[in-house]
């Protein structure tokens, strides 16, 4: 549910042996110690200054006042974390999280849905492929934009419903269930499309002999996808709700760009942003941001433990 | 009917609704982009054709008052220097991790790893404060110097080829006379030609679609990029959706010319990008 490319399964480091080179003499000693180095330089400065420096700042920030432009700070113990966990406003928006997790579950139940009939023979196959992925490339804001329009009184939606002969006057976007649970359906129309993708390349990696195997034990449709499927694409599939858990979490384009957090839509992100740099209150959301980094970890933590990433190899 | 027959009927009848589902919202936007202020006011519905299929007004006007020229431009920019850094960057790390063994390797390796559970929306807030400091704030190096410095994807995706070109290759130029940075040139670099198409079109698309890092960090008006300009929509155009709605088609047709060009390769690359 998230922007999903960015966060990655993380597997060993790659072990290879390379052989003990040759003695050599003392400067190309010196040299061959340097080399990996002037290679790391720059992609080490740009990771420790754009994602190390800041998680140590923040850390730092989140105990003091800080406003984020006065010279002046002070340290203030753990205030904004008491503040963060009594104020219970500051708190709510945690349970607008539960709309976007609601709908990743149906979301990768539909993924996993549909790249199952799509990885059996189906006709038009590479045109449903391309229509199920394609609003995962679409930006953000654009989509945003299509779907206020959806929603709007006598929007998409409206129309259709009319067509049915069912004439709404319910605005969509006007209560907090019902617009957190459309945003949360936008966001299964934009994300569906990359579970789909991810879901169908692991179905289509499990060996083609083993359905006709299956198919001569007299397995039906569903005993195939339950003992060859299911098993096959548990890494991808364990990597997903990962993904799903930690972007429902984070939510923010989509509530952003279409209620910009009204009607009860605020997310994390977007109180966040908010405190940061409306309010000018860089202190109070460094602590804010660093329990949402903190339950994430947590979360991929826990998902590690529970499904330990064996390989599964069918072959 | 059999019950195979009607499971494929209920098979096929699914992917119709999903294809709807997808095509619909935006087959909309599509009509009301081609219709007039008046045609809209007029109350024609939603799903109603425009009265002129050719009524390209509406896009002229995204295009000159949304800046789309320029935002176009601006991430162009963003893109090229932002994939070349990426490639850059990503190939020479892969490198140095793969061929060589140095003291901290395991711990090198380790920080990056761990960078890569970090979800980028959580640290912006001190992020910022350090884009800030070098001054890079509102201009278009902010959102380059980010999207190089936070792609462990790529790096990733270097790794998986790097391994596969074999050390024999290294060796026999090593034997020649080639030092570390000639191998990396004349031999890794080109070899990896099928990885940097990888990151290019993942890069690409995720450059062109980020909202949150321009929209943070370049606010000032003459630096719009394709989201933040479209963003802007909001305002001034508030409830004429038909140029809202051209403005999302021009931001959209791009994507989906790239996309029925490069089909496979797109898939290719987002499996490879996020299952590896």
């Amino acid at each position: 549910m998230t922007d999903t490319t960015a966060r990655l399964s993380v597997t060993k480091e790659p072990v290879r042996n390379t052989p003990a080179p040759a003695p050599a003499p003392r400067r190309a000693r010196v040299r061959r110690h340097l080399t990996p180095w002037i290679f790391l330089i720059a992609p080490l400065a740009l990771l420790i200054t754009f994602t190390y420096a800041p998680i140590v700042n923040m850390i730092a920030y989140s105990f003091t006042d800080w406003d984020g432009v006065s010279p002046e700070l002070h340290y203030t113990g753990v205030e904004n974390y008491t503040e963060l966990f009594t104020r219970s406003e500051l708190f709510e928006v945690f349970f607008v999280s539960g709309y976007y997790l609601v709908a990743s579950a149906i979301q990768i139940v539909a993924a996993l849905y549909f790249a199952t009939i799509l990885s059996f023979d189906v006709r038009f196959r590479n045109f449903f492929k391309g229509v199920l992925f394609f609003p995962y490339l679409i930006n953000g804001v654009a989509i945003g934009f299509v779907f206020l329009y959806f929603f709007q009184d006598g929007g998409t939606l409206d129309s259709v419903l009319a067509l049915f002969g069912y004439h709404s006057d319910h605005a969509w976007l006007g209560t907090p269930f019902s617009a957190n649970s459309s945003l949360a359906a936008v966001s299964i129309w934009r994300y569906l499309g990359l579970n789909f993708v991810l879901f169908l390349g692991a179905i289509q990696s499990i060996p083609g002999e083993l359905y006709e195997a299956a198919e001569l034990d007299g397995a039906n449709r569903w005993q195939q996808f339950r003992h060859i499927i299911a098993p096959g694409i548990r890494p991808v599939l364990t990597l997903t709700v990962i993904l799903s858990v930690s972007g429902s979490l984070s939510a923010f384009e989509i509530p952003y760009i279409m209620t910009g957090g009204a009607t009860g839509t605020e997310t994390f992100v977007i109180q966040t942003v908010k405190l940061a740099f409306q309010f000018n209150k860089t202190g109070l959301a460094s602590a804010a941001a660093l329990v949402l980094l903190l339950i994430i970890l947590l979360v991929t933590w826990l998902q590690r433990r529970l499904v330990p990433d064996d390989k599964v190899d069918l072959v | 009917m059999t019950r195979r027959a009607v499971a494929r009927t209920l098979v096929y009848a699914s992917l119709v609704l999903a294809t709807l589902v997808v095509l619909l919202p935006l087959g909309v936007v599509f009509l009301t982009s081609l219709k007039t202020d008046r045609e809209m006011t007029g109350g024609s519905g939603a799903l109603a054709f425009p009265d002129d299929p050719l009524n390209f007004h509406n896009y002229v006007t995204a295009f000159q008052d949304g800046r789309m020229l320029s935002a176009f431009g601006h991430t162009a920019f963003i893109l090229v220097f932002a994939i070349a850094g990426t490639v850059l960057i990503g190939s020479m790390t892969a490198y140095a991790i793969d061929r060589f063994t140095f003291r901290f390797k395991k711990l090198i390796v380790a920080l990056f790893l761990l960078a890569a559970l970090v979800p980028g929306v959580t640290t912006q807030v001190a992020t910022f404060q350090i884009v800030n400091g070098f001054g890079m704030f509102d201009t278009l190096w902010a959102p380059i110097a980010l999207y190089m410095g936070t792609d462990i994807v790529s790096i990733y995706i270097f790794l998986q080829f790097v391994r596969s070109i074999p050390v024999s290759l290294d060796e026999s130029a090593r034997l020649d006379g080639a030092n570390a940075f000639t191998i990396y040139r004349k031999i890794i670099f080109p070899l990896l030609k099928p990885a940097i198409a990888t990151v290019v079109i993942v890069k690409g698309i995720t450059v062109y679609n980020d909202f949150y890092i321009p929209f943070l960090y370049m606010p000032s008006q003459d630096l719009g990029v394709i989201s933040t300009s479209l963003f802007r929509f909001k305002g001034p155009y508030g409830a004429h959706w038909e140029t809202i709605s051209a403005g999302a088609i021009v931001v959209i047709l791009p994507t989906l010319t790239v996309f029925l060009a490069l089909q496979r390769y797109i898939y290719n690359g987002f499996t490879k990008g996020a299952t590896r």
